[in-house]
């Protein structure tokens, strides 16, 4: 393992040609290619131009990490080209010596200017691109309105209201009034799309944004559009579902409400989302997620767009697995002896047993859902004790987009904290016949229910200690002798350690149920008590010292980890 | 914003004797003594046998209406819960398993409409912002309950407070406007 | 005549006084209750509004037409008022000086009801020497100034007990208004006894009977009394050691319950003690002009005492209602008209009296 640290593994490109072109009368200077969905350069698009110039173009079809479509016709952007003379095949100058510059109109009618859609039209040197002209004004008020034409306007029931593109863009750019008289075109309502899609065609604007990523990023070309002119709707393939492990990721790129969640369908308006920034714990990839949450009550997962580790996407299974954090059956309070107690009296009782145990007499069982701050206060509390330690290892199906095979977020953080060897589990073997030896006496179990892993209820009824530590109510922890209430990654602060060696915090977004404390609160103040050394009683303090004391993630501080995290070489 | 200053005259010796003063003080006492207790004409209503008329345009308690046809306005699109001031409104969706709104084609209503008559402070802006017309400020405005529980009104007992609003039924509308395009199977909850 | 004249004179003196003590001491703590309807009632009415009329005791459902009528006069309201005060937490802050803290009430209130030994408030009643006043004393004015200046006392100490500014501003307010005014006040009455030429109240209540009332011999010396009292009592438009738009309730903010109302009874109570002093100097005490002579039967004496009662009513009423016609002195207007006006014009009316007296009619 190398000391190094940098925020990307790869090379740096080859520096790029760069082009002058102007926004708005401003000039820029832009990169001639940049890279496209699949990161393969491409000419800059005139959209990525007013980006560069901090200029934003409605779109609605255009996304940075699907192929382009142009079709929703939003991002029409009036422009000019320098003319040349056809004589010298040079740039013709005005009297005053600046490029003389042709604004695109419409060859039959010179006096209509005529847009381009900026993300699908190429910029070329001396190209003026007007994105704040009346004639852009007018080109997008006019595709708004008929956008609108057979919408049906029912924001008061829809999910999406609150981050409605459609609705951004009428307030920015559309007209105050319909002055469509007509009857309007009705679609099926409430379709049922897939097991966790519903759509609703009446709101779809026909973008594809949905059909070209089941298409090309899941390659499940399930969706498609049928029918006709004012009929046209999305639907799943004949006989079809939409159901893959991706579906649920429509419903965030779908730009209005046609695509929207069953899970989320009608439960919370989305403004009322307090938003934090958190990592996805179901598997070791660590999606970057947001987790919207309103009054202590998690009501949606959503991916948080990290190049690094999941783009803007993340699997089904992820999102919808939050429903156990604020379950009713969470342990809320410390039991002594299956007896209601305090965290002064465990832990001090724990305390004084540990520190009396004979040397290696002591085990200790991590879990791979554990920030790497709580498995580096769980190996010291083992190096103090000379005990056997290990994680129980939880492996999966992996598919070639997300999913990784270890389902617990952060193995990679036991390995290093040197919880874990290379493998985990491979300690547990080891950890059964000690304890059926007599040999291990005492054992403590953090996040994980060993009688599922293996180990019987008879055998550690023989400990002469066991202390367990978990969220909820499991067989192991029904015959511990002490049962600490711990919290789930959403009640509690700190970072995981991805398969690939990313370092990305995650935040407090709810609190926890009853008196149950984070982990890495309660572990400090035991190792405290038994090391009877001081530690740092912040989750900064306590990242900062392990940074130092362990070799791969020299050099890192919290305040550097940023929001989207940094890797390390594993 | 210029300030006129006007002179103040000098009062004369017999205005510097206070009794001016005193007399205008009396005649206006006894103007009023002698309407209120003599000819028993008081200004004051005796509150609970008297009643005061509400006038027209008077913000009272808010209740959620019901349409001409009985069914419940609301769809529970918590504009209201985020537009009041002291947070007086809390609405239960209906979450993606609740039961179908009591109308058809609006698909959703409230599972749960709370507000608490205690901390409303009848300022009228879950009317303003209501896009469905289906809340209102009527004319109660004396309000009394035995404990704070019971001053939070739900859902069934502002239904019944606020009685029936006409309106333009929109999603009537629109679900007769799809029925009569007979082009899709129309779905009605 | 019966067990009574067999008693000793002192004896008989005693009881005879205990008696007048009790009963006048009862009939102004009634009078200082109904002074308080009758201020909550007179104020309603000049406010347009209808005043206490809700208080009810279950016993008026049985009295036909007067009941109800009872009730909407409010007659049942002070006891409710005294009830309420009687039940009230007795609340002590934790900053004030407590021994002033609780003296202070108690000196406030009991200057106000010793001024009522001096005045006679009647003839005689049966016998000729039980004369209707509880101390005849031949210096009662004297005793009656050194009694009311004890008054400010209690102010004084409420202000300085509280320990907090408010009531501390009250105080000093009180205590600077109080003796200013008293000083025009004596002056003023200085000349009332040049006039009748003894000290004792009752000669003064004679001379009235044979000369026709004081306030006609001196209306001035009237006039200044009558508004000195008001600074006195602390009443509007003199209110300004407790004005509530600024001091929040002057000396009285930080008291409650039992020891607010001796406060409130005091202040009633000086009201009180004021017409009546004023009633026994300047209107004829209990003498009519035709009704003059001391008792001769019981019914008499009574009727003089009646006529006392109502010459002392209509004196309130006037108090009650002077609140309502004038506004609020400022502090440097108040004492301006105390200094400036009051005690020259007292001064100048002693020496105009001691001219006539001695030049003109001897």
């Amino acid at each position: 393992m190398s000391a190094t640290v940098t925020a990307e593994n790869k090379p740096a490109p080859p520096p790029v040609e760069r082009i002058k072109v102007k926004v708005d009368g401003r000039e820029i200077e832009v990169p001639k290619t940049t890279p496209d969905w699949q990161g393969k350069p491409q000419a800059t698009t005139m959209l990525q131009a007013c980006a560069h110039a901090g200029v934003d173009v409605p779109h609605y079809c255009y996304h940075h990490k699907l192929p382009v479509a142009g079709n929703c016709r939003m991002c029409l952007v009036e422009f000019g080209t320098p003319v040349m003379d056809p004589a010298t095949k040079k740039p013709a100058l005005n009297e005053d010596g600046s490029p003389k510059i042709a604004r695109s109109v419409l060859p039959y009618e010179p006096g209509t200017p005529r847009g381009a859609i900026a993300c699908a039209t190429p910029i070329s040197p001396g190209m003026e691109l007007y994105p704040g002209s009346p004639a852009t004004a007018q080109m997008r008020e006019a595709v708004l309105e008929s956008l609108l034409i057979n919408h049906p306007l029912d924001c008061t029931i829809c999910d999406q209201a609150g981050e409605c593109k459609l609705q951004e863009y009428s307030v920015e750019h559309g007209q105050a009034a319909s002055r469509f008289v007509e009857t309007k075109v009705h679609k099926p309502k409430a379709v049922d799309l897939g097991p966790r899609i519903v759509l609703d065609d009446e709101r779809c604007i026909l973008c594809t944004r949905c059909i070209r990523f089941t298409k090309d990023i899941v390659n499940d070309d399930a969706l498609g559009i049928i029918n006709r002119g004012s009929y046209n709707t999305i639907a799943a393939a004949p006989g079809r579902q939409f159901d893959n492990n991706y579906t649920l990721n429509t419903v965030d790129l779908c730009p209005v409400g046609a695509l929207t969640s069953k899970d989320f369908r009608f439960k919370m308006r989305v403004w009322f989302l307090k938003e934090t920034k958190s990592v996805c714990p179901g598997c070791a990839t660590g999606c970057n997620i947001i987790i919207g949450s309103r009054e202590n009550v998690i009501q949606r997962l959503e991916p948080r767009e990290n190049d690094a580790v999941n783009g803007p996407w993340m699997c089904d299974s992820g999102r919808l697995d939050y429903k156990w954090v604020g379950a009713s059956n969470r342990l809320k309070e410390v039991l002594v002896g299956g007896k209601p107690s305090t965290w002064q009296t465990a832990l001090s009782e724990i305390g004084s047993r540990l520190v009396t145990a004979a040397p290696g007499s002591v085990a200790i069982v991590g879990s791979a859902r554990l920030s790497t701050e709580e498995l580096f206060l769980l190996k010291q509390l083992a190096r103090k004790f000379d005990a056997i330690t290990d994680v129980v290892e939880h492996l999966g199906e992996a598919d070639r987009l997300l999913v990784h095979a270890e389902k617990a977020p952060n193995y990679s953080g036991a390995r290093i904290t040197g919880l874990a060897y290379t493998e985990a589990g491979i300690n547990l073997p080891r950890i059964r016949a000690g304890i059926e030896t007599g040999s291990i006496k005492s054992l403590v179990v953090v996040g994980e229910d060993l009688v599922a892993a293996g180990f019987s209820s008879d055998l550690l009824g023989r400990l002469s200690l066991l202390v367990v530590s978990d969220i909820v109510p499991t067989p192991t922890t029904s015959i511990a002798h002490y049962v600490l209430p711990g919290c789930a990654y959403a009640e509690k602060r700190g970072t995981f350690i991805n398969a690939k060696g990313r370092v990305q915090k995650f935040m407090k977004a709810v609190e926890p149920p009853g008196t149950a404390r984070p982990e890495w609160e309660f572990l400090h103040e035991l190792v405290h008590q038994v090391t009877g050394g001081n530690g740092y009683s912040t989750i900064e303090g306590l990242f900062n010292l392990l940074a130092r004391e362990l070799a791969p993630l020299a050099g890192l501080e919290w305040s550097r980890l940023g929001d989207t995290g940094v890797t390390v070489t594993l | 914003m210029s300030t006129k200053i006007v002179d103040r005259k000098p009062l004369s010796f017999f205005e510097n004797s206070y009794l001016p003063t005193l007399m205008s003080g009396l005649k206006v006492t006894w103007k009023h003594f002698k309407k209120s207790a003599l000819q028993g004409r008081p200004l004051t209503m005796e509150y609970p046998e008297q009643k005061w008329v509400v006038p027209q345009g008077y913000r009272g308690a808010p209740y959620l209406v019901k349409d001409q046809e009985g069914s419940t306005k609301c769809v529970s699109c918590q504009l209201c819960e985020f537009v009041c001031p002291p947070k007086a409104i809390r609405i239960t969706p209906p979450g993606p398993n609740g039961a179908p709104a009591d109308r058809r084609n609006a698909e959703k209503a409230p599972a749960e409409f709370e507000i608490n008559m205690l901390r409303c402070i009848f300022c009228g802006l879950c009317q303003e912002v209501c896009p469905e017309e289906a809340i209102f400020l009527q004319k109660d405005y004396s309000l009394t309950g035995e404990s704070r529980e019971e001053m939070v009104y739900g859902k069934a007992k502002l239904l019944q407070m606020g009685g029936t609003h006409g309106g333009i039924q929109k999603w009537k509308h629109k679900l007769e406007e799809a029925e009569a395009q007979e082009v899709f199977p129309v779905r009605t909850n | 005549m019966n067990l009574f004249d067999y008693l000793e004179p002192t004896t008989q003196f005693v009881i005879f006084s205990a008696i007048k003590i009790l009963i006048v001491f009862g009939v102004t703590m009634t009078f200082v209750a109904y002074a308080v309807l009758a201020e909550r009632k007179i104020s309603a009415w000049i406010q347009d509004r209808v005043g206490p009329n809700r208080t009810a005791p279950p016993i008026t459902k049985f009295i036909p037409i007067l009941g109800p009528m009872l009730v909407r006069l409010g007659i049942f309201q002070p006891m409710a008022d005294g009830l309420k005060f009687l039940l009230k937490e007795d609340f002590t802050p934790a900053y004030v000086r407590k021994v002033y803290f609780w003296l202070a009430p108690a000196i406030a209130v009991i200057p106000a009801f010793l001024t009522f030994a001096v005045i006679p408030f009647g003839s005689t009643l049966g016998n000729p020497d039980n004369k209707m006043v509880i101390a005849d004393l031949n210096v009662g004015v004297l005793y009656t100034f050194g009694i009311v200046s004890l008054g400010v006392y209690g102010i004084v100490l409420a202000g300085y007990a509280a320990n907090s500014k408010y009531p501390f501003l009250g105080g000093i307010r009180s205590s600077a208004q109080m003796i200013s005014y008293e000083i025009a006040m004596g002056m003023s009455v200085v000349a009332v006894f040049m006039v009748v030429g003894d000290l004792n109240l009752g000669a003064v209540v004679q001379y009235q009977a044979k000369h026709g009332w004081m306030v006609l011999h001196q209306p001035l010396a009237f006039a200044i009394f009558l508004i000195a009292a008001f600074a006195e009592t602390n009443r509007l438009p003199f209110d300004l050691p407790e004005s509530e738009s600024e001091l929040v309730g002057g000396y009285h903010t930080e008291y409650s319950s039992m020891k607010f109302a001796l406060f409130f009874l005091g202040e009633y109570a000086a009201m009180i003690s004021a017409s009546a002093m004023m009633v026994t100097l300047f209107f004829g005490g209990w003498t009519l002009p035709f009704l003059s002579e001391p008792a001769s039967s019981l019914l008499v004496g009574l009727l003089h005492i009646a006529i006392f009662i109502a010459k002392l009513v209509v004196l309130l009423v006037v108090f009650i209602w002077v609140r309502w016609m004038l506004p609020r002195f400022r502090y440097d207007q108040l004492m301006d008209l105390g200094w400036r006006r009051f005690i020259p014009l007292a001064l100048g009316n002693i020496l105009a009296t001691a001219l006539v007296l001695a030049f003109i009619s001897p």
